[in-house]
């Protein structure tokens, strides 16, 4: 008898809900995709409280203007009407319902209409021009990750030689000085000094005329224009790869398996490619997920300078013209965009670290 | 205090007197040909920015004979689309932009440092919470977000623009902070503390954070060239209303105006852009020998 209820409830196989949550959390794989939900949703919230309660909110001005341009033709009721739809807000409703239905909305990827061209919702504006952001910033980085990962592993095995420091000094002035100002340079220099360049047939994304396509002459085309932003965001990159890299190989040439390995007598193309480089770039994957984000962010004033028709620009004009449901939509889908950017990059990273992708593994 | 004895010394601790130091760091900086060059770019910036303007007479006076004229005796950087001096320009323009370069390298440090500091040690939720605020700003992208609450809230004082740049920029300190700390609480000393019941403020600001000075102080100097890129960024989109006269201004000017396509404008675009420039490389070299020098572990050869 007294054995039955012990059977009924063995003591392993009992659910307990927070032990079982507590190890879910700390799965790394987890926590990332937590993470990015997190992020997203705090930038969502930023933005929804400074589009609707800052004084002098866009709701606000909106209205007022609406009611000015009419004459007072319009009644404030109306008005409030208009920009509630414009901004896919009702206003009427209590300030948590908007911000419940505003998430709603969100989810379903509605992120209202344009101020300025009407019925146009903004998600088509901003999916037209995302795609020409993430091929140049993708380009350039991944570009300058490779050629700087090269350089750095090259320099750390030529330690303190001239070669060394020439690629050192480089690196480090070129990723210093700002990539706008690189940008202004470059024009000043190549376009408007030497006349090297013609920088006015480069603007924009594509030639006007041509048929978007995946037929030679377009991409082409396409490379051509984004030629300037691309090499931009690989020339301010490169050395911040060059610099990690090597500092990043100097460290692990000092541990311990890399002696084992000198011992058990390794080549040593061997040791530098799976015992020491593998190694020393692990940690640059996490770097890269950041610098997509600063990049992003770094492309509207590069778009600006040479007239690249991407997000940055876009972002600009719509601040220019007022555009708050633009400028909201596009500081959302950057934000998901670099935040999907980053998830990626700590699923690569648990996948090329053994160690990681455990759970339990290396916190922090 | 002997348990200072116990940790492992850093450069400021093996030394007594602030002087010594002093002379020590410099001896230590002027085998670094780079460094030293970065440090000397940084004093002279921060005099040609503080003290010529006391020196110097302001001219402000539009000339329309004088526009674009390229450098002279009388110009020694030419003149700008209203015939304005471009040195007298470059000698005033720098106070604002290295002022809130400061302010916001103070104030994202201060929050790095206070919440890194205390998440690590109390541990627990706090640091879960600190760390998972963190990791969020950390993958904001931080131009795009600054583009647009530079376009709603307008800042007008550069107090102002400092603030929103510091609440910006402070996530990657902290994250090195906090990672710092956590290692340095462990050591016997930290442990002294604790056992004394010396207080959390006592161990966080006067046993664990003077170990980490010469940390604080590169990564204030990384800070400033962070807050100074984006500054001069939404400047030059024209984010900021347009007050007096900086670096970023005379650039935002010089694009708009068209300078950028006029042969002759060659030094009233390149004076702003070289000032910023050197003064983000003076910045960075000092930061990196200062790396060099305190930590031991590259040293060596």
């Amino acid at each position: 008898m007294t054995a039955v209820p012990v059977a009924a409830k063995p003591i392993g196989v009992h659910w307990n809900p927070r032990r079982y949550l507590g190890g879910m959390w700390r799965h790394p794989i987890a926590r990332a995709i937590l993470k990015a939900t997190l992020t997203i949703w705090v930038t969502t919230t930023i933005t929804f409280f400074l589009i609707r309660l800052m004084p002098g909110s866009p709701v606000e001005l909106k209205i007022d203007e609406l009611i000015q341009s009419s004459n007072g033709a319009i009644s404030y009721e109306d008005a409030r009407a208009i920009a509630s739809s414009l901004f896919a807000i009702d206003l009427s409703a209590p300030l948590h319902e908007q911000y419940l239905s505003f998430m709603w909305s969100l989810i379903h990827l509605d992120i209202g209409k344009s101020f300025l061209s009407s019925g146009t919702s903004v998600t088509s504006i901003i999916l037209a021009v995302l795609p020409w952001t993430l091929f140049s910033v993708g380009t350039g980085l991944l570009l300058s990750f490779i050629v700087g990962i090269a350089l750095g592993l090259l320099a750390a095995y030529r330690r303190n030689s001239l070669l060394d420091r020439v690629i050192s000094t480089a690196g480090s002035v070129v990723s210093s000085v700002p990539n706008y100002l690189v940008a202004i340079m470059l024009i000043l220099f190549l376009g408007v000094q030497a006349r090297i360049i013609n920088f006015t047939a480069m603007r924009g994304a594509y030639s006007p005329g041509l048929q978007p396509g995946l037929y030679p002459a377009f991409v082409g085309d396409i490379f051509f224009h984004a030629a300037m932003p691309i090499t931009i965001y690989f020339l301010t990159q490169i050395g911040q790869w060059i610099l990690s890299m090597r500092s990043a190989t100097l460290s692990a040439l000092e541990e311990d398996y890399v002696t084992a390995a000198r011992a058990r007598g390794l080549t040593d193309g061997r040791i530098r490619t799976a015992y020491v480089g593998r190694n020393a770039v692990l940690p640059l994957v996490t770097q890269l997920a950041i610098s997509v984000g600063f990049i992003v962010g770094g492309a509207a004033i590069i778009e600006q300078i040479f007239a690249y028709q991407g997000v940055g620009l876009r972002l600009l004009d719509a601040v220019r013209q007022r555009d708050y449901p633009v400028i909201q939509g596009i500081v959302l889908l950057t934000t998901i965009s670099v935040v999907v950017a980053n998830l990626a990059a700590d699923l690569v990273y648990s996948k090329l670290d053994p160690r990681i992708g455990r759970a339990g593994g290396a916190a922090g | 205090m002997t348990s200072a004895i116990l940790a492992a010394p850093t450069l400021g601790q093996r030394l007594s007197g602030p002087w010594f130091a002093t002379v020590e760091f410099l001896r230590l900086l002027s085998r670094r040909p780079v460094g030293l060059v970065g440090f000397f770019g940084i004093v002279f910036f921060l005099l040609l920015a503080f003290v010529a303007p006391i020196f110097v007479p302001f001219q402000n006076d539009p000339s329309l004979v004088d526009i674009y004229l390229t450098p002279s005796l009388a110009h020694p950087l030419g003149t700008d689309f209203q015939g304005k001096d471009v040195l007298n320009q470059i000698v005033y323009g720098g106070r604002d932009i290295l002022t809130v370069a400061i302010i916001a390298a103070l104030l994202s440090t201060l929050i790095a440092i206070t919440f890194g500091s205390i998440a690590a040690v109390i541990g627990g939720r706090l640091d879960t919470a600190v760390v998972a605020v963190t990791d969020i700003t950390l993958t904001i992208p931080k131009l795009i977000l600054l583009i647009a609450i530079a376009a709603i809230l307008r800042p007008t004082s550069f107090v102002f623009l400092a603030v929103i740049l510091a609440l910006l920029q402070w996530s990657s300190l902290l994250r090195q902070v906090r990672a710092q700390v956590l290692s340095l609480k462990e050591r016997d000393y930290v442990e002294a503390a604790r056992s004394l019941d010396l207080g959390l403020f006592h161990i966080v600001f006067r046993e664990i954070l003077p170990t980490m000075r010469s940390y604080i102080v590169i990564h204030f100097i990384l800070s400033m060239t962070e807050a100074m890129y984006a500054q001069v960024g939404i400047i030059l989109l024209g984010l900021v209303p347009i007050s007096g006269s900086n670096w970023g201004i005379m650039l935002y000017f010089a694009q708009g105006q068209g300078a950028l396509f006029y042969r002759d404008s060659l030094w009233y675009i390149l004076s702003p852009i070289l000032a910023i420039s050197l003064v983000q490389l003076s910045l960075a070299s000092f930061a990196s020998a200062l790396e060099d020098i305190f930590n031991p572990r590259l040293r060596g050869s």
